[in-house]
């Protein structure tokens, strides 16, 4: 479950208790972040290893630079989603670079796309992640579960303009993953980078 | 509500703060043929897979995955359910507010065709059914987000590689800092299902096996009260607040702590056990030196402040198991260097618990009952085999006495882990596979006082 409910202040004293080099800090940082952490980059990368590698150098990362996050430009958890993806692309881009170079198959805009699906795939997990729960359970009863928008509605205990709006809206900010400035730019929730 | 705009319901609704986490609201007018994210999910809906071009709709070149479900003015498919003979008439702002179930294909099917023909003469609408049906193919199951346990050791130990610690955590502390790692995250994707699952608490009292029903939540409640009793020897609140317990002992802080609630103990019982054991890291962290002589009462006896977090790291592990079992997930044991110190504190805890077993007439008398302290006498070899084992000698006579090899009256050979279990009370000790040779009376004293070190 997202942990949004986290106030802003969490976030300024843990970047206060990283950058005096509290080793303590560095643990609850990594519980509350590392499942977030390692599914973004397990979307984007599709592999296990590689994930654990990421994983790996988004915290070290931070532990090393904990100022380069700027609270006033919005929540940890958004930056450290962000910073996660562009390490993510990076590597993917890297690999697939070099398998084409290797193998000479396939071409540059193939790669590009595969890349940019991959960063949007896990920018789309993120805003799930991260959406109000009213919207998220509407969602997940719609469509994982099948069910039409009355029965949401009544499994929800909601009306069913009600249902029909946070189904609206869920989808709304969901579509919102396909936006970013150019394919495996740093993408853009909340100006984080 | 019919203009161009189209996220309305998101402006006038939702104040809570996903808002900046989700960033831009630019106009979004460049994304129609990004997508490319094929919906596996779903077999078909009411728009079937469609072709998924878009011709007209930009300059930009066709995407190459068909579309997961095209907005039917987009394909020359037919509907595959036929249109019932009635439509309701609906208007514009109510088949608006019904794109997004229209979508998920959520809808009965009289109101889905009535979006659809809808959708053939509003073009603001149009737009708006094709973004969000490119959101659906965006939608997928969460992956499995079981982290091997064993990557958090890992990434930390990188982290302080390139930049040692300030502050480091003590290495008496590690044990415990891990093993609440591992049963918080055991507990992260838990149900109310799973928080109310029923467990069985299991101990000896005197060589008799004992037990305690309870939950899973239950058991986090457990910890958190007993974890309490550092929290206050290092002058931190206590977890109880103004819950009387009637001896400061872990069972009655734990049956206090039930008590006072008026309902079972539910999931809400973790961020307090969670925060607290965060709190206990940080504190030793900071002032570790400083506690070198602070003990830790558990009521009937009391350890040392490092022996105190290598115990609670022991009983995390042990009661993580229990939740495990009950949930029918599996669970490792500790990294073998954090085992290893949990049985070293075991070890050294046997000969008092062998003196207590004698005053209270459990165990044989003492065969040398002048041992001066810190001379040699009778010794147990206890070899522990597997990831974490080792050989320690155990006193038999006086807990003052200092083990020896040459006073070693007999040997009892047993696998850590099957060690643990037994110290936690969770294996008899007449049933410890140990390998045994020498003094039979020492060797059965020394497994009924491991069994003894249990408690809830």
């Amino acid at each position: 479950m997202a942990k949004r409910d986290v106030p802003p202040r969490w976030d300024r004293r843990m970047q206060q208790r990283l950058a005096r080099g509290e080793a303590a800090a560095l643990g609850e940082l990594y519980d509350r972040f590392a499942s977030l952490v390692h599914g973004l980059a397990h979307r984007v990368l599709g592999d296990e290893r590689a994930a654990d590698n990421i994983t790996r150098e988004v915290f070290v990362h931070i532990w090393e630079h904990p100022d380069s996050y700027d609270s006033q430009q919005g929540p940890l958890r958004t930056w450290v989603a962000a910073l996660t993806q562009r390490l993510a692309v990076q590597r993917l881009r890297a690999t697939e670079t070099a398998t084409l170079a290797r193998e000479g198959s396939g071409t540059t805009e193939e790669l590009e796309r595969r890349v940019r699906r991959a960063s949007v795939a896990a920018r789309a997990d993120y805003i799930v992640q991260s959406m109000p729960v009213p919207l998220r359970s509407a969602l997940e009863r719609a469509y994982f579960q099948r069910r039409d928008y009355h029965q949401t509605a009544a499994d929800l205990g909601i009306t069913e303009e009600e249902a029909r709006r946070r189904l609206r809206l869920g989808l709304q900010l969901l579509s919102t993953a396909h936006d970013s400035e150019a394919p495996g730019a740093p993408p853009g929730y909340g100006g984080a980078a | 509500m019919n203009g161009p705009d189209r996220f309305e319901a998101y402006d006038d609704h939702e104040g809570e703060d996903s808002h900046e986490e989700l960033g831009g609201h630019e106009k979004r007018d460049n994304i129609r043929n990004e997508n490319g994210i094929r919906d596996e999910r779903r077999e078909s809906g009411p728009g079937g897979p469609g072709p998924g071009d878009e011709q007209g709709a930009g300059d930009r070149q066709p995407p190459q995955i068909p579309m997961p479900r095209a907005s039917v003015e987009d394909g020359s498919l037919p509907l595959p359910a036929p249109p019932p003979p009635v439509r309701p008439v609906l208007e514009h702002p109510v088949l608006k507010s019904l794109l997004g179930a229209w979508a998920l294909a959520a809808c009965p099917a009289e109101e889905a065709a009535a979006v659809e023909s809808h959708l053939g003469e509003c073009g603001a609408c149009a737009d708006e059914a094709r973004r969000l049906r490119e959101a659906v193919g965006l939608l997928q199951r969460p992956e499995s987000l079981d982290l091997d346990p064993g990557l958090r050791t890992r990434v930390l130990e990188s982290c302080l590689e390139r930049r040692p610690p300030r502050v480091p955590v003590p290495d008496w502390a590690v044990a415990y800092d891990a093993e609440t790692a591992r049963l918080d995250a055991l507990l992260q994707d838990f149900g109310d299902a799973e928080w109310h699952a029923p467990v069985r608490l299991r101990w000896f009292r005197g060589d008799e096996p004992t037990s305690r029903r309870t939950t899973v939540a239950g058991v986090i409640a457990h910890l958190l009260s007993v974890d309490g009793l550092v929290a206050v020897a290092l002058g931190l609140d206590d977890p109880l607040g103004d819950v009387a317990s009637p001896h400061p002992t872990p069972a009655a802080r734990t049956e206090a702590y039930w008590r006072a609630s008026h309902f079972p103990p539910t999931r809400a019982v973790r961020v307090p056990w969670r925060e607290q054991s965060h709190r206990l890291v940080r504190t030793v962290s900071f002032t570790g030196g400083g506690f070198d002589g602070t003990r830790v009462r558990y009521g009937d006896f009391e350890l040392p402040l490092h022996d105190a977090m290598l115990d609670r790291a022991f009983e995390c592990w042990v009661h993580a198991e229990d939740i495990a079992d009950a949930v029918d997930y599996p669970f490792d044991p500790p990294s073998p260097r954090h085992l290893h110190r949990m049985i070293d504190l075991a070890a050294r805890m046997l000969p008092i618990a062998l003196a207590h077993r004698r005053s209270t007439g459990l165990a044989a008398p003492a065969r040398q009952r002048l041992v001066a302290a810190g001379e040699p006498g009778r010794s147990l070899r206890l070899e522990i085999e597997g990831s974490g084992g080792g050989e320690w000698l155990i006193p038999l006579d006086s807990p003052a006495a200092k083990g020896s090899a040459e006073h070693e009256v007999a040997h009892v050979a047993l696998d850590g882990v099957e060690f643990c279990h037994l110290a936690a009370g969770h294996v008899p000790p007449q049933e410890a596979a140990a390998g045994q040779v020498g003094d039979k009376e020492a060797i059965r004293d020394v497994l009924f006082a491991a069994a003894s070190l249990s408690r809830m």
